[in-house]
């Protein structure tokens, strides 16, 4: 027997101490700071009290439980290809997702690989071939998506299918035209705002937002102290959802619930109350804005016969008058923060078919009262640490060992930083670019069936506000159209929207040739002629930093209390015949000549020593100090200038924070928001021109205005299916990460429920709902509309009110129960019930927030469709 | 003798089923040979969360109780299993792995459900209160893997001698869960109310806005009014029956919790308008809705 070694690694939900026995973890835990060597935390004095962050480190669920995602019978344990797939001959392409596999060797396996991308390369050049990774699929900035796979991709050549905002949409598509902040799609900076927070903040509105139970992203449960200390402090906290949200349970004085959709016929009627009573800050709207009195008189119905009264939005929402009006009153009375979104920006209602106009009405509110002074801001609690932004370490979004520049943050700095262009080479993209073919994620289904696709905006468009509108088409002017499609990562078909399209188009005859490189076999990877199996970045090295992707939300380490830099150490060897994805190219680069370009002769391990010397870390110790010690906490810099968010707007200086923008050509004399006007545009000058131009936008007008939800409770649809399913991120697991592949997540109470053998998804509806419907708690019940039928388990009380029903997005299992894509699905895949249409004719985001549905018990039925 | 305790805040758990990961991720392929066989993938819960809604929309709530083994003192474990079952000197209650095997019948002997059974090592299985890692020297968090892991910090444990334990009871208001039992558990719970207790609750709207400051008070409806308050309110009241005392806040709402069973009487003085009301609280919550003046 071996001795117990302690090493260290990391992931999306937190960095973690891992205990090695024998070439098997035994345990993985959060890690515990050593006094003796580890630097002191920083302190925050306010109102008497000093608050200092505990000398550890949290976790997320999917983290504590990571172990049983490594050791998964659902682990793909060596190649395998379609059993009735002959690459030279009969494809069986209509067999996709129904036929099983049969074990080849990586040798056999890449040599098909490499056949199959060499003939289409010639016959159709390599914009023929579509490569696609998931969202968060592994944690580590060598193996990260932007680094790694661009830099293979990259030289191979291919189609990307950019991602959307997915998780900034309202805030990107809209608040973007209101405020600029393209570097961060739209949402705010957050610096500082945690001690502003401690010292003046007397309420937090939290609207759409649940940093106990779905905001901590990247941070572990990093914030949950915060939010102790602001409660023992006795700020109030109200909270605003639909559904009755973790931390609303945990610390809200008050919930107030809208219908699905609804979220701004509130925010009108509080901006309502203030402009009547005259309780907003005037002279900083005076001063700060345009088009505010345009403005003002749409929400006092001047324009549209509708004043936007606390009464009317009590018939549009359903939340009491009274109480819509006694919250802008306090609202107008006290210093608040609006926690719009988790994230400061984010949040459900974002991605929502109204989620341009919520997050123009949370910058519109928090804008009359003050944005920026002190205790008065949008803040959602879950960053903003005072953490020392001088100390440079890049996130995982920052190019990597790519430095593709136009598809990552890796121009800011560290591509300069990384290679030196004598010894050491990026690889950036030709292809892939404004100019060249790339198609959008949520469109794949269309563009390999239909063959022809247009839309506006090149997937996140942070460069400039103006970047998002503009116009695209598949197939690009004198580009081929796909042929062949290499899925990375994690499925699609939990998280996209309309998903029973992207299992449909797997059987398109145009598909030549389709690889999964997947570390489990679930989701849409069983439609794959070749699979390939990837490990998890406990076994391969890898180097990162505690809630740092940073690219489109820079500086998001202050997610966590501390800057802890870890070494992702190689815990074990490969499960099965799995290899790294650094391993899987260069294998395939090798047959592809490109071996020497890609690799340079380095391995993972390398790249990682590369890596860390283009840091700030080697001021503090070598790379084998660091290795050797496993992970290092970034001193506090108690001399630091405090410089909190928007101060500097709010007091018409020069910005001091160290935000990424606005660029020195966005701003006079270093001044002003990147808008147009350097100011809150009430109506946008970016849209104005944009209409100017012919493209007028219903659901994206210039100017914030009440427009009813395209899919929420007044639409025609809702008629049909009167149920509004809400269907955040998920509590437990993160996009697919930690659901299903067996793990012990299935156990959770709140997560999974097992009936019969198998483990189903749940809906929360409230026993009204559920009485009218005959279902009692633990019932399987079926959930459909026009667009599908999903099969989960009911579970009835009062956290949605009658005609709303909460469930969560992102499952990793799908478990058709008939044709794949045209019957009932038990996997638990949501995301086949809510609509693919863009958020509006020219916002091409998605809006699975908005779903109406009907639930009914489930009569065993697998309700195949044409 | 110093003793292991666990106390838990059931006010601080929102459910995020962190310790009943770590546990799996101990127990779940590790055998730790003379404290436990491997826990099998799927299926126990050697920390069980409970969840308990309470009240109706939009006055609402959940309490959420995690629920490992009490390790009690009168454990009924102990004494069904006729040496299979014993108590270490520390308190923690352990199951023989021998003395144990095929000794179904020790699941049904706890009356908090908080013992499993493995078919494939045929034996009962429980919460060890990670006595294989209190027991390592070289395991520096010396805690459990729920308590070391839980990021609200609402798990603790204390190894102290009881007396300091009493004290600590005493100071902090813990409580056994299920008392009525007498096993004398050495977990205890704060707040246990939020899970085993209910509460009343209303919003008060004076010409249909909402009342701040309004005082509400709750009386037993058996006690004795000893006054009868007069335009000052019922703060200056001397009313012996008055269990507790609200003021509303902006939006008119307050809340009464930890109530009993039993029949009570509501009184609301909202600046000279008055509302009085009798509320019976039979094992669930109440929401009364808007009280309206």
């Amino acid at each position: 027997m071996g001795e117990v070694v302690r090493m260290t690694n990391s992931s999306t939900g937190g960095p973690v101490f891992v205990y090695v026995k024998d070439g098997k973890i035994i345990r993985m835990t959060p890690m515990d700071f050593d006094d003796s060597v580890d630097a002191p935390s920083w302190k925050i004095e306010a109102r008497g009290k000093t608050f200092t962050p505990p000398r550890k480190t949290t976790v997320m669920p999917f983290t504590a439980g990571f172990k049983s995602m490594i050791y998964s019978d659902r682990r793909n344990m060596y190649p395998m290809i379609r059993e009735d797939f002959d690459p030279n001959g009969e494809r069986n392409i209509q067999n996709r997702g129904r036929s099983g596999y049969r074990r080849i060797s990586w040798d056999e396996a890449t040599d098909i690989l490499v056949s199959e991308i060499n003939r289409i390369k010639r016959s159709d050049g390599p914009a023929a071939i579509c490569a696609e990774p998931s969202s968060h699929h592994m944690w580590g900035n060598v193996g990260y998506r932007h680094s790694t796979f661009f830099r293979f991709m990259n030289m191979m050549g291919f189609t990307y299918a950019d991602h959307n905002p997915d998780s900034w949409e309202g805030w990107h598509w809209g608040g973007m035209h209101m405020w600029g902040f393209s570097w961060r799609l739209g949402n705010p900076e957050q610096y500082d705002l945690l001690e502003d927070t401690l010292k003046h903040s007397e309420m937090i509105v939290f609207w759409s937002s649940d940093p106990d139970g779905t905001g901590n992203f990247y941070g572990g449960y990093e914030s949950s102290i915060r939010r102790k200390w602001m409660k023992d402090l006795g700020i109030k906290m109200v909270f605003i959802d639909p559904y009755y949200n973790h931390t609303a349970n945990l610390l809200g004085d008050k919930w107030l619930s809208p219908k699905i959709g609804t979220d701004h016929a509130l925010s009108f009627a509080i901006a309502y109350t203030w402009l009547t009573e005259g309780t907003y800050d005037k002279e900083y709207v005076a001063t700060h804005t345009i088009g505010f009195d345009e403005w003002a008189d749409h929400v006092l119905g001047k324009d549209d016969g509708i004043p936007k009264t606390c009464e009317w939005a009590e018939g549009e929402s359903g939340v009491p008058a009274c109480e819509i009006r006694a919250l802008a009153r306090e609202w107008a009375k006290r210093k608040t923060m609006l926690a719009a979104g988790g994230l400061g920006g984010w949040g459900g209602a974002c991605r929502a078919s109204h989620g341009i106009e919520f997050a123009r009405g949370m910058i519109a509110l928090a804008t009359m009262q003050g944005m920026g002074k002190p205790g008065s801001n949008i803040y959602s609690t879950t960053q903003g640490a005072p953490l020392d932004p001088d100390f440079y370490f890049p996130g995982y979004a920052e190019g990597g060992i790519s430095g593709d520049c136009e598809n990552s943050a890796a121009g800011f700095k560290f591509a300069w930083r990384m290679f030196d262009g004598k010894t050491t080479f990026p690889s950036p993209s030709n292809i892939n670019t404004s100019a060249g073919q790339h198609i959008p994620r949520l469109k794949i289904p269309e563009c390999i069936m239909d063959g022809h696709f247009e839309w506006h905006g090149k997937g996140f468009c942070g460069g400039d506000i103006q970047h998002q509108l503009h116009p695209y088409t598949y197939p690009a002017p004198g580009y081929p159209r796909i042929k062949m499609y290499w899925k990375y990562g994690g499925p699609h078909i939990g998280t996209m929207t309309a998903t029973n399209r992207y299992a449909r188009m797997y059987t398109h005859p145009s598909l030549e040739f389709v690889v999964s490189q997947s570390i489990w076999f679930e989701g849409e990877v069983p439609f794959a002629d070749l699979i390939l199996p990837a490990c998890t970045n406990f076994e391969r090295w890898d180097i990162s930093e505690f809630g740092s992707c940073s690219g489109y939300i820079p500086d998001t380490y202050q997610l966590a209390n501390h800057r802890v830099i870890s070494f992702q150490m190689k815990c074990i060897e490969p499960v099965g015949e799995s290899k790294s994805d650094y391993d899987i190219y260069a294998m395939v680069a090798e047959k592809l000549g490109i071996g020497p370009q890609f690799t340079e002769g380095k391995t993972d391990l390398d790249w990682v020593r590369q890596y860390y010397n283009a840091t700030d870390m080697p001021k503090y110790m070598t790379f084998d100090e660091f290795a050797k010690k496993g992970y290092f906490v970034v001193p506090d810099n108690p001399d630091r200038k405090k410089t909190p968010a928007l101060r500097w707007f709010a007091e018409d200086r020069v910005r001091d924070t160290p935000d990424w923008g606005p660029r020195l050509n966005n701003s006079v004399g270093g001044k002003g928001l990147q808008t147009p006007s350097g100011k809150i545009e009430f109506v946008s000058k970016t849209l104005t021109n944009f209409e100017q131009q012919g493209y007028i936008d219903e659901y994206r007008p210039a100017m914030h205005r009440w427009i009813p939800a395209w899919e929420g409770p007044r639409c025609e649809l809702a008629k049909k299916y009167p149920l509004g399913m809400l269907s955040p991120h998920p509590r437990f697991s993160f996009h697919t990460m930690g659901d299903g592949k067996d793990t012990f997540m299935n156990d959770i109470k709140d997560h999974r429920v097992l009936v019969d053998g198998h483990y189903y998804w749940i809906i929360r509806m409230n026993h009204v709902d559920a009485a009218a419907r005959g279902i009692k708690e633990g019932d399987l019940v079926r959930v459909f509309n026009d667009r599908g039928s999903v099969v989960v388990a009911a579970q009835v009380g009062e956290r949605v009110q009658p005609g709303t029903v909460h469930t969560y997005e992102s499952c990793a299992e799908y478990a058709p129960l008939g044709t794949p894509g045209r019957s009932a699905d038990r996997g638990g895949c949501m995301n086949i019930l809510t609509p693919d249409r863009y958020m509006s004719k020219y916002a091409c985001g998605m809006a699975p927030n908005s779903a109406q549905v009907q639930v009914e018990k489930w009569d065993g039925g697998i309700y195949e469709t044409e | 003798m110093k003793q292991w305790y666990k106390v838990i805040d059931v006010a601080l758990c929102h459910d995020c089923n962190d310790c009943f990961m770590a546990d799996k991720d101990e127990f779940v392929g590790n055998d730790w040979p003379g404290y436990t066989a491997a826990q099998p993938r799927h299926g126990h819960r050697w920390v069980d969360i409970r969840r308990h809604e309470r009240g109706t929309y939009a006055r609402n709530d959940a309490a959420y109780l995690p629920v490992p083994c009490q390790h009690c003192q009168n454990a009924p474990c102990e004494e069904a299993g006729k040496g299979a079952v014993y108590r270490r000197p520390d308190g923690i209650v352990m199951i023989d792995l021998e003395k144990a095997k095929g000794r179904k019948d020790l699941v049904d002997s706890c009356p908090y459900g908080a013992i499993w059974w493995n078919e494939e090592a045929d034996l009962p299985q429980k919460c060890i209160f990670c006595a294989h890692l209190l027991d390592d020297p070289s395991w520096k968090p010396h805690t459990t893997r729920c308590a070391h892991i839980c990021p609200n910090e609402l798990m603790k444990t204390y190894f102290v001698e009881p007396e300091e334990m009493e004290k600590m009871i005493a100071e902090e208001g813990l409580e056994a869960y299920l008392p009525e039992l007498g096993t004398r558990p050495t977990t205890l719970y704060k707040n246990l109310y939020r899970y085993t207790k209910n509460f009343i609750s209303a919003g008060v709207l004076v010409d249909g806005d909402c009342f701040e400051g309004a005082t509400v008070t709750l009386h037993s409806k058996e006690g004795g009014i000893a006054c009868t308050p007069s335009g000052a309110g019922v703060a200056n009241c001397q009313d012996t029956s008055v269990l507790a005392t609200r003021t509303t806040n902006f939006f008119g709402d307050f809340k009464f919790d930890g109530l009993n069973d039993g029949q009570y009487r509501l009184e609301v003085d909202a600046g000279g308008r008055k509302y009085s009301t009798e509320v019976t609280v039979k094992g669930e919550s109440v929401n009364l809705g808007f009280i309206k003046l």
